[in-house]
Order: C-alpha cells, then sequence, then structure tokens
C-alpha cells in the first residue's frame, strides 16, 4: 500500500472508529472521513460526489453494474470477450451476449456493433485488459453504442486504468466506472462504481440503505478513507510514474526478449498500458515456471488463480487467438509505483535461467549469463 | 533431498509431510488440481485443496497447486466413461496413479529439481537388496495396503518415490496427526472415485455423459430373466437376487455384453474359472521380465484382484502375444474386465508385476 493511504487510514482504526451512519458527534466525525473521500473520488473520476457508490471491491461494483441494470431496466447485457470474470460471469448469468476481440485484446468495434440493438441494456468494456495491459479506445466504444443501441448503458471495468490513465477523460462518456483500492497503492477491500447522472441500478446488497440506498451495509471507513488518499496520490503523480514504469519496462521485456528463446511480448507498446510486461515463452508451462521464479524471489503471475489456488488457462488469451501451447508457456509481470531498478535486474537474473531449466536443449543465448540458482 | 510431497487433504499425506520434514528433508507440498466438477469423497476437492494447505502451513511447509486437469480429463475421466461403453469395470484411482501421479507429477517434480516424490500410500519402497532390483512392498497395516492400486511403478520410478506413511499402522499414523495438531487427524478416509459425488452416484455421471442402454438379463442357459436399467453399469461378479432359507441361492453376473445388450447371471460356480487372462501386464523389473520370458512361466506366486482382497496362488504363464494367463491352483471367480490383477511374490509381500483383467 502507498504510505500515505495506511496514514490515513489508522486514525479510522483507532480514535475515530464510529459508524458514519450515526447521528452522534463521533459519527459525525466519521462520517466527515467518508464525504471527504467521496469527494475525492468523485473528482478523479470525473463525477460529482453524489454520484460516487463504495463498495466492498471491483468485482461488486462491476456485479453492480451488470446485474444491477439488467435487473431494474430488463434487455440484455452486452460485453467483451476479454472482460475480467466479474463481468464476464455476471453477463453470462443474465444471458447476456459476448463479443469477440482482436489480436492484442481489445473489443472488436465491427463485432460490438453487430451485436447491439435496441434490446440492449449495458455494454460492459473494460478501460485496460488486466492480464495483457491493452487500452480500449473507450470514446470509440461509445461512438458505436450511441449509434446502434442508443437506450443502452455504458459500464467499463477501470480497475486497471485509474493508475495509467485520466479516467475522468477516458470514461466521461460512460455511465457506470468500476475502480478497486488495491490496484492503485489503496487496501484490498474497497472499491467504487460511479453511477453518472440519470443512470439507476438495482442495489445488490438491502438493508439500511446506504449509499443512497444503492450499496447497504457499514461503511468500511478505514478503507474508504485509505482508497481515497490512495487515489489522489496516483493521480497527483501519474505523470511521472508512467514515465518511469515504462523506461523499466522497457529495459525488462527488452532484456527478456534478448535472452531468453522463444520469449515473445504478447500485446504491442503503442496499444498497452506502461506497466504490463505480458510474454509468451515457448516451450515451458507457466507452473513450472512460476514455481522457479518465485524460488529466485520474483513474484508473477499467468493467468487467474481460481479457488483452488490452481492455474486456469487464460480466457483472454484464448480470445485473443493465442494458441494453446503458447498461452501455456504465458507470464504476467506487472510493473506499478512501487517498481524499482532492482526488481528489473533481479528478474533479468532469474527469468533467462529458469527457463532455461525447463528447456535444457536449448542452445544459451549469448549474455544469459550464469544467473542465479534457483533451486 | 529436496521432497516434493503429493498432499491429497487426507491424514495420511499429511502425515508423511510431516515425517519427511522430521526426517529433515526439504519438503514441499503440492495438490494437484484434477476435477474441476463436484467432489465430496474427500480427495483432491476444492475442500480438500483447502485442508492440504493449511496442513502444509501448519508444518511450515510451502505449498502448491498444479492444474492437470486436462491429463486427468483425457488419461482417467474419458478412459473411465470409455470402459463402461464396452461394458468393463475400471479403477480410476489406478489409472490416476499411472498418467498423473506417478507420471505427469512425478515429470515436473524432477523438472523443478526434487529428489524425490512423496505420497501417503501405505506401501513401501524396497531399496535393491540381495541381488534383486527396487521393489514395492505391502504397508505394515495389512488392512490399510495400497500396494495393488501402485502395482505399475517400475525401477525408475521406484528409485525416486518415497512412501512414509508405509511403516506405520494406520492408528499411528492418526496419533501422530494428533499429536502434531493438525487438523486433518480425524478426517475420514476418502472413499470412492473422487469424481463421482455421494449425492449424484455412478450412475449420473455416467449417464449424463454416454447413452445408457436397458439390457436383457438371461441364465446361462439362455432363458430370459428380467431386464436391467443400464448394462453399461452391470460388473461381471455382482450379486443379483437374495439368497435365503426358502428362497433361491443368489445368481451373480458372469458376463456382460453391451454390443448385444445382455447381461447373463449364473450360480455361484459359474462365476469361478481355472484362469485369467490379463493385459497391459507390466514386471517391476526387467529383470523378472527376461527371467519369465526365458521359462514362460512365474510362479508360483500369489495374485490379487481387488484393492482389499485376499491373494490367490497361481502360477503365471506368458504368452507370446504379452498376454499374461493367471493359472489359478484352486478355482477362482472371473475378474471383472478392466479391474487390476497384481501378482506378489510367494512371500506376499513384494509386487512382482501387474495387468488388466481382460
Amino acid at each position: 500500500m502507498r504510505p500515505e493511504a495506511v496514514e490515513a487510514m489508522l486514525p479510522f482504526l483507532t480514535e475515530r472508529f464510529a459508524n458514519p451512519s450515526g447521528s452522534h458527534g463521533a459519527s459525525r466525525d466519521a462520517r466527515r472521513g467518508v464525504d471527504e473521500a467521496r469527494d475525492v473520488v468523485a473528482e478523479a473520476l470525473g463525477g460529482a460526489p453524489g454520484e460516487v457508490v463504495f463498495t466492498g471491491c471491483g468485482t461488486e461494483a462491476d456485479n453492480l453494474a451488470v446485474l444491477g441494470t439488467v435487473r431494474r431496466h430488463g434487455g440484455v447485457a452486452v460485453c467483451s470477450a476479454a472482460e475480467h470474470h466479474a463481468v464476464l460471469h455476471a453477463v453470462e448469468h443474465v444471458g447476456g451476449r459476448v463479443v469477440a476481440v482482436d489480436a492484442a485484446g481489445a473489443v472488436d468495434l465491427d463485432a460490438l456493433a453487430d451485436a447491439l440493438d435496441e434490446s440492449v441494456r449495458v455494454v460492459s468494456v473494460m478501460a485496460v485488459n488486466n492480464e495483457v495491459g491493452t487500452i480500449t479506445p473507450l470514446d470509440e466504444v461509445a461512438a458505436v453504442v450511441r449509434e446502434r443501441a442508443p437506450g443502452a448503458v455504458l459500464h467499463t471495468d477501470a480497475v486497471q486504468g485509474l493508475q495509467w490513465l485520466d479516467l475522468a477523460v477516458a470514461a466521461a462518456d460512460f455511465d457506470l466506472v468500476a475502480v478497486s483500492a488495491h490496484k492503485f497503492g489503496g487496501p484490498k477491500g474497497v472499491g467504487a462504481l460511479l453511477v453518472r447522472g440519470n443512470t439507476s441500478v438495482e442495489p445488490l446488497l438491502m438493508g439500511g440503505g446506504q449509499e443512497r440506498d444503492r450499496r447497504s451495509g457499514t461503511h468500511n471507513v478505514a478503507g474508504i478513507v485509505a482508497m481515497a488518499e490512495a487515489m489522489r496520490v496516483t493521480v497527483a503523480t501519474r505523470t511521472e510514474t508512467v514515465a518511469r514504469v515504462q523506461a523499466l519496462r522497457d529495459r525488462l521485456v527488452d532484456g527478456l526478449v534478448a535472452q531468453v528463446p522463444g520469449l515473445r511480448e504478447t500485446v504491442p507498446r503503442d496499444r498497452k498500458v506502461a506497466g504490463s510486461a505480458h510474454v509468451c515463452v515457448e516451450g515451458v508451462e507457466n507452473e513450472s515456471l512460476l514455481f522457479l521464479l518465485d524460488r529466485g524471489g520474483v513474484c508473477a503471475s499467468a493467468a487467474s488463480a481460481c479457488s483452488s489456488g490452481a492455474m486456469d488457462p487464460s480466457h483472454v488469451l484464448a480470445a485473443m487467438g493465442v494458441p494453446r501451447e503458447v498461452a501455456g508457456g504465458a507470464l504476467r509481470l506487472s510493473l506499478g509505483w512501487a517498481s524499482r531498478d532492482e526488481d528489473i535486474d533481479r528478474v533479468l537474473e532469474v527469468l533467462p535461467a529458469a527457463v532455461q531449466r525447463l528447456q535444457p536443449e536449448r542452445p544459451e543465448r549469448p549474455g544469459a549469463g550464469v544467473g542465479v540458482p534457483v533451486a | 533431498m529436496k521432497v516434493l510431497v503429493a498432499m491429497s487433504g487426507g491424514v495420511d499425506s499429511s502425515v508423511a509431510a510431516a515425517l519427511l520434514r522430521d526426517a529433515g528433508h526439504e519438503v514441499v507440498g503440492v495438490t494437484m488440481k484434477l476435477w474441476g466438477g463436484e467432489s465430496d469423497t474427500g480427495c483432491c476437492s476444492v475442500a480438500d485443496v483447502d485442508d492440504a494447505r493449511r496442513v502444509a502451513q501448519q508444518l511450515g511447509l510451502d505449498h502448491v497447486v498444479f492444474n492437470f486437469g486436462d491429463d486427468f480429463a483425457a488419461h482417467v475421466v474419458e478412459p473411465y466413461l470409455e470402459a463402461h461403453v464396452a461394458g468393463q469395470t475400471p479403477n480410476p484411482c489406478v489409472e490416476c496413479n499411472r498418467h498423473l501421479k506417478f507420471a505427469r507429477l512425478a515429470e515436473r517434480a524432477e523438472q523443478l529439481g526434487f529428489d524425490a516424490l512423496a505420497t501417503g500410500h501405505h506401501a513401501r519402497v524396497a531399496p535393491p537388496a540381495d541381488g534383486r532390483g527396487w521393489r514395492l512392498g505391502r504397508g505394515v497395516d495389512r488392512a490399510k495396503d495400497q500396494s495393488y492400486v501402485l502395482h505399475m511403478l517400475g525401477q525408475r520410478d521406484l528409485a525416486r518415490t518415497l512412501l512414509p506413511v508405509g511403516q506405520l499402522r494406520k492408528a499411528e499414523v492418526r496419533a501422530r496427526a494428533a499429536a502434531l495438531g493438525l487438523r486433518t487427524a480425524g478426517k475420514a478416509d476418502s472413499q470412492d472415485v473422487c469424481f463421482i459425488t455421494s449425492q449424484h452416484g455412478r450412475r449420473a455421471f455416467v449417464g449424463t455423459r454416454r447413452p445408457l442402454h436397458p439390457g436383457t438379463v438371461v441364465d446361462t442357459g439362455g432363458r430370459r430373466l428380467g431386464e436391467v436399467p443400464a448394462v453399461e453399469l452391470v460388473t461381471v461378479g455382482q450379486r443379483k437376487g437374495l439368497g435365503g432359507p426358502g428362497g433361491e441361492p443368489a445368481r451373480y453376473v458372469v458376463d456382460v455384453d453391451v454390443p448385444a445388450r445382455r447381461v447373463t447371471v449364473g450360480w455361484h460356480d459359474d462365476l469361478l474359472v481355472e484362469e485369467q487372462d490379463a493385459l497391459a501386464w507390466r514386471w517391476v523389473d526387467g529383470v523378472i521380465e527376461d527371467a519369465v520370458l526365458a521359462a514362460g512361466t512365474a510362479g508360483p506366486v500369489l495374485v490379487q484382484v481387488s484393492a482389499h482382497g485376499r491373494p490367490r496362488p497361481a502360477t503365471l504363464v506368458l504368452a507370446d502375444s504379452g498376454v499374461v494367463t493367471v493359472r489359478w491352483h484352486d478355482r477362482e471367480r472371473r475378474v471383472a474386465p478392466g479391474q487390476s490383477v497384481v501378482a506378489y511374490d510367494r512371500t506376499d509381500e513384494l509386487v512382482l508385476g501387474g495387468g488388466l483383467a481382460a
């Protein structure tokens, strides 16, 4: 977590611990923490404070957008095939339509147009893909939807977007914008959905009526405060962070491409965010690679972990048309605001040696080095 | 040594991990994700993975999960279904050991730098001695012995496999687990096939994936006796009808003919045979194999045809085709096709080899 966010939340775990829904002084004090947080979040997302709905996570925000719209207004839900499961499963659950993506993982605008008609009530397209980092041109998506399904609500899962893009601008045409604190240096277990203007959704949680009846449940005050502070710092430092992280990412991927036989960068740099370093390595199984990387002190992932902790094959890569054998060697290395040169150095030391161990027949490329013993 | 311990979430593999840790090995626990559907039998479901992970945490061991779902589907589930269609009685746990645990997982272990793979099976690995190679031995607790389902292990496998729990009686395993405060100390042993739930059963599992056909039941003379709703689910040796005072003696299924949709039943005596053919036979050791090939026979040996059945004396005859014929010393029941047939040495302690009943 960003240290500013940790510091901001501590008082709300101790002396400012009251329930903000009460009427006494201690409550009002906690309430103020939530109100101020709301203002910060609204500004970062380009909306009004009353449009911000705090949730327990990004998944909840996505579910609220998709299920909440269809349950209140009926109609069909549409999303891209590369969406996070928090959107995909919700759309499938209500019998919606899934639209193809292009080879880089962004929604295919022609396929989207074909899937739209007047029965469509919500269109959900992620701002940035969580696995491969691809940026969706949200304004182009909005244009297609306004033309073909003008009655539809536009939702974007922007969970991976806030730290790289100015969402207030990028998602300006979208009615529902979902974010999740832990992706930009806030705590786990708190997120938000911007519900713009006249847009209305049926709540997932009913009860005390918090968040203007849109999300009942006692506020995670400390989490909300920390989320807002993390958001504030992220937005303030974004330009500098993007440039710095991009340089680190470029050094990392250039180094890996040079040193690891059969390693390819999955998405071109001009189509993805600065922190995404997703690659595919030929001839290795990513479970084995991740194990060796872990031993070498490198924390990476491949696709998504299921509830047992096992890796499932990536639906995103499948949607992009990446063959199964290639996807089996997919590696997701993600950089963020806390990444440093030492991290890049470590990966460049450990990964080539790990791959070589798993591909013993391959000749060693010049410059691969001795590497850190990985066992 | 660096040891990868396969942890199913049960008490045996929990204690196996503890024993190896205490012996000073560098231990990592692994649970395989094999089946993505419902599972409630106590082996490898998501709940069992949780148990395995928490035990590993209690023991201070790293724990990983490997997704071998594709291999499981291809090598265990699909053959299980096809065997039913062919009128056979498969043992998927044997196939899981053959293709997953001691193949896929063992290969992965070697690839990742482990010196050995360990499991919680009740069996023992006997290192080379007295001029013979590696052997698989029965577990000390005869009632829990699992050497039968591990009979396919060969020299290379045995040299890299550790079976720490085979030295202990089951009660001792549970006592050790309790002493360590392991959450699985009191967990019931897993029963039955991991992908068949107690709620839905085999009929629903097979029936939703393959067509099942009703069949006629006839006696050994061809006289029609009745019907069965699904001929594919009938097993040779299965009892049909009750015996009892004043009632008929029990009849047994002596043959299943799926294409003809016919089940033949007979009296107990009709089940008894003098010989039993076994296919896909593997010997534990090339030396034994060469000796048998040269002599054409092996024996007397003891042959076991079910997981906890009593082994019976026999002589093995090897045909040019590779088929091994078990010549029983006394008549024994015909074995359901697809079940494993395992030969033990004269001491009834060491596995010599095994195959599948024809």
